[in-house]
């Protein structure tokens, strides 16, 4: 296995300007990320909102460009700028979006929906993507009748799979994920997650999976990549990530996930506070404010990800050995 | 069969999935659903009926209009409608001061009026909606200029305005058009930004980005579409206030010239005689003001029928 | 006596395509001090059921009820207002947007303080005291300072708190809570079920807690209801639940969750919920069920014993056990 995405040291700082006449502020969403993506599996990046887990997403498709570091995606470094190789990775990464009500013209048909990307992208004929809009319809689990429909007489699964088939058609090689299915319920939730895996299996694709939800991670993932105010702060493949989770933080996220099982309704490690200002990170560890374990180095120095076993974690009381 | 396919046969998914159809098509669906916020406003009904009725006339009114709308009769000056004393049947609502019908005037009058509403929202939503479209898309300087400039067009009394550029164009009822029609389009352009900037932020917008559509193709294939809906609205109050506003601008004198049958202008030829015969100006007047109350009244309708079917996609 | 009663509650709405009946024959009956779970997917018509306990359904519904009785006022009778005087001070809710759910104009502190105006007719100096209280006892920090904030400046979980204060600001004997975490991060949520659970148990308070998320139930309920397409297909004790559901639709939703999950591939549940025009004949869940045969096709199923959890099931599952 080889790495099809490394990041490197990527930062992306919006400029937010507060009110009319203040200075504009700079917001680092995403702060010196750095992690790889091996070809054919499934990274979870896992964190809550303004984490910067979308912002990563943004990133790894092209939306937005990071401000800083290195990026490459199946050999092209993105972070050159060029547009050339802009356009050729179109085909090589596509996204599924969290709300499969918003990620749909309204306006379009099934049908011209999953060939929007053929006609920009390939000089196929009307017929040629019409066959492989069908195909990539029964593939994705739905009919192909459903071509000539439009998004709102399906339902928020049917949607979804309709979003995935959007972003296959390319023959893209990594897809990410963003939320795929926090919108969906229970039952449905289920039925994509199947359909996901198997597509993955079928057609050797690469997930980058970004959720909230630790329990469908655990379902999914090879590895887990858990993030808190914009930086990574363990990287660890999942068995080891659930079973013996590292950082403060994880512990945290995993105590916090609701169990199924109301036998196993326990004490849980309650976080206190909330997550800080982006505008105004704490100094030192960005958790420490939370953080039952912080001492005098952490509110002032930042810890980096250092190997603990099969775990990359940034936490100097794991460092230290104190917890 | 896919594998996929034969694992969702297996678990009977393709069976279940769906069918929250349609007996009928989609597209009749759609309209039923329409119809039936629309008919829920009786006035909105009330105003189409009046509406539909004032097309019919004027695409009818060589057939209706019962003299030419320009023929005089030295013998039948200012005689009252048929209902008054001295009234005449062969003049159902009287003549004016040089002995023309008034119905017939009024028959074609609605020819007027109608194509007058026609050009200028056509020209004021294509105009409107390309730059409404570039500045919400396009933002930065280029957004701040347009806006600007249309906030300047917004600043003027919209008669005074048109008033000006017919002034400098010349009087006449395609000056008048394209004069009002400048003075419609910032309503437009306003809308169509703040949809366009709105609809820029959702998903479906960047997921065409991602696929790498040109910012020509997002704009008028991906977004505009989703943006109709308060347009129509719009639209159909500005017909009313471009019949209104021409109507104006005849009365004063710089929309069409006289002969022409034009409401406005038949108001500005009866001024001096309001007195001795009412007829000549009030029907005019009813006309203007029955016409546009109808206009008015569909609007009010389309937008009960369309503003919560928008929310709901 | 049970402290709300609700005997047969039928809501149906006019639309545009023919009446839609979005809860059907609804019972329940909530006893002092205990955490009632209401769950279902989207569409179930749980939080309609809630709603028009409340009064607070668009006049496009029509709602109908045997019995609709909280202690020993007949709520169907009541005028307007005393229902609103009911309303708030005897029973408050509490709702899923805490965002959404406060006034943008206003600060916290006056909202709060409005609250406690019209329900306990307080003095200024009262109020404001009795404010302060109120946010120290949901845990919100600086509660003077928060006083003075507008809703914008607090984030989803501080807003979410604001809210759980004003709704037991007069010391409720019932909350209803409709998927109060749902728009919060994991962490959050676990604080916001800690402190409701608190509240309920410190003040002896009975709660309804309306929610799609079976981990949240299993957390923090007593009693369940579990509800589809408008009815109440079971109705359990939390522990037997999650070990014995006797519905099916309730079976296929406790293993189609991710964490139950044993194989690769999650148990699915087929097709969707009827909507308006679908509505099977007999048994609502039939076209979805595995075990349905032409029984469940033709005849509606009657509600079950309460060891079989009321089953509203012809086969109700786990029989054995339950006998």
């Amino acid at each position: 296995m080889s790495a099809i995405v490394s990041a490197e040291g990527v930062s992306q700082v919006y400029e937010v300007k507060r009110g009319l006449f203040a200075k504009a502020a700079g917001l680092k969403a995403v702060k010196e990320a750095s992690f790889t993506v091996e070809e054919g599996e499934t990274l979870a990046i896992v964190g809550e909102s303004g984490c910067g887990k979308s912002t990563l997403a943004r990133i790894l498709t092209m939306i937005e460009e990071p401000t800083e570091g290195h990026l490459t995606i199946d050999g092209i470094d993105i972070s050159a700028g060029r547009s050339s190789d802009v356009k050729r990775l179109r085909s090589t990464v596509q996204i599924v979006f969290q709300n499969p009500y918003g990620a749909l013209n309204p306006r379009q048909k099934v049908g011209a929906i999953i060939e929007e990307p053929l006609k920009i992208n390939s000089k196929l004929s009307r017929a040629e993507r019409r066959e492989k809009a069908k195909d990539m319809l029964a593939q994705v689990g739905l009919r192909p009748e459903h071509y000539d429909r439009y998004p709102h007489m399906f339902s928020g699964g049917q949607r979804q799979r309709i979003a995935i088939a959007r972003a296959l058609i390319l023959d893209p090689k990594i897809l990410v994920l963003d939320e795929p299915v926090s919108a969906l319920d229970v039952s449905i939730q289920a039925s994509v997650l199947n359909l996901l895996a198997d597509l993955q299996d079928r057609l050797k694709l690469t997930y980058i999976f970004i959720s909230h939800d630790l329990s469908v991670v655990k379902h999914v993932a090879d590895r887990v990549l858990v993030m808190y105010l914009g930086r990574p702060v363990e990287i660890a493949p999942k068995a080891a990530l659930y079973s013996e989770p590292k950082h403060p933080y994880t512990k945290a996220l995993l105590s916090a996930t609701p169990a199924t099982n109301p036998d196993d309704r326990g004490e849980r490690i309650r976080l206190t506070g909330e997550l800080p200002s982006p505008f105004d990170p704490p100094p030192g560890c960005s958790f420490n404010p939370r953080c039952p374990h912080a001492n005098e180095r952490c509110r002032t120095e930042r810890p980096v990800l250092t190997e603990h076993g099969p775990t990359r974690v940034a936490c100097f009381a794991v460092d230290e050995g104190r917890i | 069969m896919s594998h996929v396919e034969a694992d969702e046969a297996r678990e009977g998914i393709g069976a279940g999935i769906e069918d929250r159809k349609a007996k009928v098509s989609p597209r009749r669906q759609m309209l039923k659903e329409f119809w039936y916020y629309f008919s829920e406003n009786k006035g909105a009904v009330v105003g189409l009926y009046v509406f539909i009725a004032i097309i019919l006339i004027a695409i009818f009114a060589p057939v209706l209009a019962p003299y030419d709308a320009t023929a005089q009769n030295r013998g039948a000056l200012l005689v009252p409608p048929v209902w008054a004393d001295n009234g005449s049947w062969a003049y159902i609502l009287g003549t004016d001061a040089v002995g023309r019908d008034m119905l017939s005037r009024l028959i074609y009058g609605a020819r007027y009026s109608l194509t007058i509403g026609l050009v200028v929202v056509t020209l004021a939503v294509t105009v409107g909606i390309s730059v409404g479209l570039i500045a919400g898309y396009v933002r930065g300087w280029v957004d701040i200029v347009i806006m600007r400039l249309m906030d300047i067009i917004l600043a003027f009394p919209s008669l005074l305005l048109a008033l000006v550029l017919v002034a400098v164009l010349g009087p006449g009822l395609l000056n008048a058009m394209i004069a009002i029609a400048l003075v419609l389009q910032p309503h437009f352009v306003r809308l169509t930004r703040a949809s366009v900037m709105a609809e820029k932020q959702r998903e479906y917008v960047t997921a065409a980005r991602v696929v790498g559509a040109s910012p020509l193709r997002l704009m008028v294939v991906t977004i505009l579409p989703n943006c109709l809906g308060p347009l129509i609205v719009q639209a159909t109050l500005s017909f009313s206030s471009a019949i209104l506003d021409a109507a104006a601008l005849g009365f004063l004198g710089l929309g069409a010239q006289p002969p022409t049958p034009e409401w406005g202008t038949m108001l500005a030829d009866a001024q001096e005689f309001v007195l001795r015969a009412w007829w000549v100006v009030t029907f005019p007047g009813l006309a203007i003001l029955i016409t546009v109350l109808a206009i008015n009244l569909v609007g009010d309708g389309l937008r009960d029928a369309l503003d919560p079917k928008m929310k709901r996609s | 006596m049970p402290l709300l009663t609700i005997r047969n509650l039928t809501v149906t709405f006019d639309t545009a395509s023919g009446p839609f009946k979005a809860v059907d024959s609804f019972d329940l009956n909530v006893d002092k001090g205990e955490i009632l779970g209401i769950v279902g997917e989207s569409g179930s018509g749980k939080s309609v059921a809630m709603l028009a306990l409340m009064g607070l359904l668009p006049p496009t519904a029509t709602v109908t009820a045997d019995e609709l009785a909280f202690e020993d006022h007949d709520l169907r009778t009541m005028s307007g207002r005393e229902r609103r005087r009911l309303i708030g001070a005897e029973m408050s809710m509490i709702f899923q947007e805490p965002m959404s759910s406060l006034n943008p104009c206003f600060t916290v502190g006056f909202q709060i303080k409005e609250t406690l105006r019209i329900h306990l007719g307080l003095d200024r100096k009262a109020r404001q005291k009795r404010a302060i209280e109120l946010l120290e006892s949901v845990g919100l920090p600086e509660p003077e300072r928060r006083l003075s904030a507008f809703p914008h400046q607090l984030s989803g979980g501080m807003s979410q708190r604001v809210m759980i204060a004003m709704a037991t600001a007069c010391h409720p004997k019932l909350l209803i809570a409709d998927e109060p975490t749902t728009a919060l991060d994991v962490t959050i949520q676990a604080q916001i079920l800690d402190l409701l659970v608190d509240l309920q148990r410190d003040r002896g308070m009975a709660m309804v807690l309306i929610t799609h998320d079976m981990g949240v139930v299993a957390e923090t309920a007593h009693r369940v209801v579990v509800q589809y397409a408008g009815q109440q297909v079971e109705r359990q004790p939390v522990e037997t639940l999650f070990d014995e559901p006797h519905h099916p639709y309730t079976a296929a939703l406790l293993s189609a969750i991710p964490e139950r999950a044993t194989g690769d591939r999650l148990p699915t549940i087929p097709g969707v919920v009827p909507g308006q025009g679908d509505r099977p004949d007999g048994c609502l869940f039939n076209p979805r069920c595995s075990r349905a045969d032409d029984r469940c096709r033709t005849i509606e199923p009657p509600h079950q014993s309460d060891a079989l959890g009321q089953a509203l099931c012809h086969y109700p599952l786990n029989t054995e056990e339950a006998a």
